[in-house]
């Protein structure tokens, strides 16, 4: 009895484990500043993370297939500063929005071509168009930012709707989306096969392809969405911006104990992960600590959760 | 026999949390003898195999080799102190060549400390004599053969000094040509004086190539016997604690409609491949390693893509060009490596079972997981699938459940048309036998089934009609009363003359 108790112990924080996490930091964070625990300060972590929230959320469903997005970063990139660009040059929200939706999932596209079609890594396919991709933003802008000036568009990275700001509406909704996707859809199951055995997959009927391309079409339409949030919140989209946001989202990812390998995982945890990333960065700014150090203990982080992961599993593998 | 007594295990226990794995297990293995280990699959043998090789360390007894008190710490001490294990999934490096492969960590150095190829080369390629292998020490590991791989293995081991070897299922990836050298070279390893400890699910094998054996049961010693003091139904009442009298089930097949039909099938390794299979048939096909049987049965399946040819369902031409349309025109395919292409082993039973059949439940984008659960439950009900709940990662099944499980998989896919893969290969009798029922049952509700083995008293016993395939063609149709071990063996093998 004692032993199953303690086996089931040893699952349940397993699978809560990214939430326990988030709450031993949060705590932490109480305990080391009096503000962070401000209203205005937590919507504020909230909203910084809401772009590696959302990447994070379309990377769960590639790295579930057993894959790896590195273009992220410049897929928001190349969308903020063309949805920018035309909305400087119409003042059309809309258009501006629609368009920074239409490139994320022309370039998730491109992505699964690749890929799924042409059979490359997705490692080397996405290197290749990550920094295809940056040059693309670095003509665009000659190396210049972006202004955005409508207020309207401003409003989804800066309004709020009853107190909550819109880009935590954002996320809330995405997640939520991709939640469902994930556990009650045929699609989100053909995702875990893919991921868990590709050729028992596609012996079972599974189209192995098609499963895995759209994942990366959604990784990149939501790289679309996150770079009209990022712009919007920011006020101009730089030629830089969404630079390293893929090690977030993947972090995030890893965080919350998806494995690298495919096949098991969820996007909640994702979230979760995401938002300790954002807890760290928070606390250490309101400590005025060195930017340049919070890399490190970013770094450090990923690297003993993922320890304490391993740990963790071989202690239930041998309760088994 | 009549050797020395090198190996001894007396009241070995090994537990693990909850259960006891093995329960005072007696064992005694003599130089120069074979020793098969029989019993079911959770019998036991992996367990007592792992301590042997010093994989995993006992709870208590006590283990003595040449009458001296051992105990392992790791696979590598065993090794030191003589005792190998050559394991089902092959430890080699791929891009390697045999050599190094056989003396990957002792590589002979000259005095520059330098390796020494051509000493390495030289050693090695002796050693592939003594055991009489003809292929170069030179060859890369990649371009053997499953066989060939195997005897590698094993001629690694002799490298290394052992005096006992561990085989776990050799035989179970190889042909029956291959299978007659392996039990040559043991025959060999048996002069030498080196014992071997057999496990092997196939009874004619045990009874053919060992000296004596020992049966387990539920982590328990049952009983050790001389092999001419015990016969096939001992061992296997002895295994199962009750008598399975009939593995097969009877069949009365009477002639009906053509539901599948293949014309012409071509690709690199089958040529010309015609068959027709009839309604609620069993249609066997078999072949040595390499004969095309497996490569048929995905070229049908769609699996792998075919050069030429053409499938008809039903007197209606289909397009089988991949599983998913092979599906819709109600073909199943059972793939003979479930672990590699029948199953995800790191989802659920559930997910698994309801693999093939997503359309069926689904609305518009929505899974409707109630209904999925009341019909996977009724599949593990109807094939009698022991799990405690369907929400078990399917990895942790044994082979025979996990074999069900694939069963049920194909059978929510509604297909009429089953193609069955070396359906019990790793699987025990017990399990076997319910296969077998469970095979003929389907056929009574109008299922037709190919059947792929090369498991021969399986296919003689299984089914109706029995084609044998020799390079890629097919060389033998037999059908009945006329199948029998022999004929099927002489034209697999080629070794059939023009008047017989």
């Amino acid at each position: 009895m004692n032993e199953k108790a303690k086996k089931q112990l040893i699952n349940q924080i397993n699978i809560y484990r990214s939430v326990l996490i988030l709450l031993i930091i949060c705590l932490f964070a109480a305990f080391l500043s009096k503000s962070f625990l401000n209203i205005s300060n937590l919507f504020n972590v909230f909203k910084q993370v809401t772009v590696a929230g959302i990447i994070g959320c379309g990377m769960t469903f590639v790295i579930l297939t057993g894959g790896i997005d590195l273009s992220v970063g410049s897929i928001l990139g190349l969308s903020g500063v063309v949805a920018s660009g035309v909305l400087a040059s119409t003042g059309n929200t809309f258009l501006a929005v629609a368009t920074a939706l239409a490139i994320g999932t022309v370039c998730g596209t491109a992505n699964g071509f690749f890929i799924s079609h042409c059979g490359i890594p997705p490692f080397i396919a996405t290197l290749g168009t990550m920094t295809l991709l940056r040059g693309c933003v670095l003509i665009y802008t000659k190396g210049s930012p972006v202004p955005v000036k409508s207020e309207v568009y401003k409003f989804i990275g800066k309004g709020s709707v009853i107190g909550v700001p819109v880009p935590v509406i954002i996320l809330i909704l995405l997640f939520l989306a991709a939640h469902y996707i994930l556990t009650q859809t045929p699609f989100g199951r053909s995702i875990y096969a893919v991921g868990g055995n590709r050729e028992a997959a596609r012996l079972s009927g599974i189209s192995v392809k098609r499963t895995e391309w759209t994942a990366y079409i959604m990784n990149g339409l939501l790289s679309g969405i996150a770079a009209v949030v990022l712009t919007a919140r920011l006020g101009s989209a730089q030629s830089t911006s969404g630079q390293g946001i893929e090690m977030d989202a993947i972090a995030a990812v890893i965080l919350g104990g998806t494995s690298l390998s495919g096949g098991t995982g969820f996007v909640l945890p994702t979230v979760v992960g995401a938002m300790i990333m954002g807890i760290i960065d928070n606390i250490l700014t309101l400590m005025n600590v060195n930017p340049h150090a919070t890399s490190i203990v970013k770094g450090s982080v990923v690297l003993i959760a993922v320890l304490v992961d391993k740990k963790v599993k071989d202690l239930s593998a041998k309760a088994e | 026999m009549g050797g020395r007594l090198v190996l001894k295990l007396e009241s070995i226990v090994k537990s693990f949390p909850g259960v006891k794995a093995l329960d005072g297990v007696h064992l005694e293995v003599y130089e120069g003898e074979v020793h098969a280990l029989c019993g079911e699959n959770g019998a036991g043998k992996s367990t007592l195999m792992k301590i042997i090789a010093g994989a995993q360390p006992y709870t208590s007894g006590a283990m003595y080799l040449n009458g001296e008190k051992v105990v392992f710490h790791s696979a590598r001490e065993a090794e030191k102190s003589g005792i190998a294990m050559i394991y089902q999934e092959f430890n080699m490096v791929p891009e390697l060549t045999v050599a190094e492969n056989m003396y990957l960590g002792r590589l002979p150095v000259n005095s520059f400390k330098k390796v020494d190829w051509e000493k390495l080369f030289e050693e090695a390629q002796d050693n592939l004599n003594h055991l009489g292998l003809k292929f170069s020490s030179k060859t890369k590991v990649k371009n053997l053969s499953v066989a060939e791989a195997q005897m590698t293995e094993i001629a690694k081991c002799l490298t290394i000094g052992a005096r006992i070897i561990i085989m776990d299922e050799p035989t179970a990836a190889l042909a029956e040509e291959e299978i007659k050298i392996l039990f040559g070279i043991i025959e060999e390893l048996k002069k030498k004086g080196i014992a071997i400890i057999y496990i092997s699910h196939r009874m004619d094998e045990i009874f053919k190539i060992s000296d004596r054996l020992t049966v387990f049961r539920d982590g328990r010693y049952v009983a050790s016997k001389q092999i001419n003091e015990t016969d096939y139904d001992d061992v296997v009442s002895m295994m199962v604690g009750r008598n399975v009298s009939n593995l097969y089930p009877v069949r009365n097949y009477k002639a009906q409609e053509v539901v599948l039909e293949a014309r012409e099938i071509n690709s690199r390794n089958v040529h010309d491949m015609s068959l027709k299979l009839h309604k609620g048939e069993i249609l066997g096909i078999t072949g040595l390693l390499g004969s095309g049987t497996i490569e048929l049965s995905k070229l049908l399946y769609g699996a792998m893509p075919m050069e030429r040819g053409e499938v008809f369902v039903h007197g209606i031409k289909k397009d089988c060009s991949a599983p998913v349309k092979a599906l819709k025109a109600g073909i199943g395919f059972v793939s003979d490596d479930r672990k590699q292409e029948g199953l995800v082993l790191i989802r659920s039973i559930r997910e698994n079972i309801s693999m093939s059949s997503l359309k069926k439940l689904t609305k518009g984008i929505h899974l409707n997981t109630r209904l999925e659960t009341e019909r996977v439950n009724q599949q593990i009900q109807s094939l009698n699938i022991r799990i405690s709940s369907a929400s078990q990662l399917a990895g942790k099944l044994s082979g025979g459940n996990q074999q069900k499980i694939v069963f049920a998989k194909v059978l929510e896919a509604d297909s009429d048309i089953l193609i069955l893969n070396e359906p019990t290969r790793g699987v025990d009798v017990g399990a076997k036998a319910e296969i077998y029922a469970i095979i003929n049952q389907l056929t009574q509700k109008g299922k037709s089934i190919l059947m792929i083995s090369t498991d021969l008293p399986e296919l003689i016993g299984v089914s109706d009609r029995v084609i044998v395939m020799r390079e890629g063609r097919m060389v033998l149709e037999i059908s009945g009363k006329d199948m029998n071990q022999e004929i099927i063996l002489a034209h697999a093998s080629g070794g059939v003359r023009e008047n017989e």
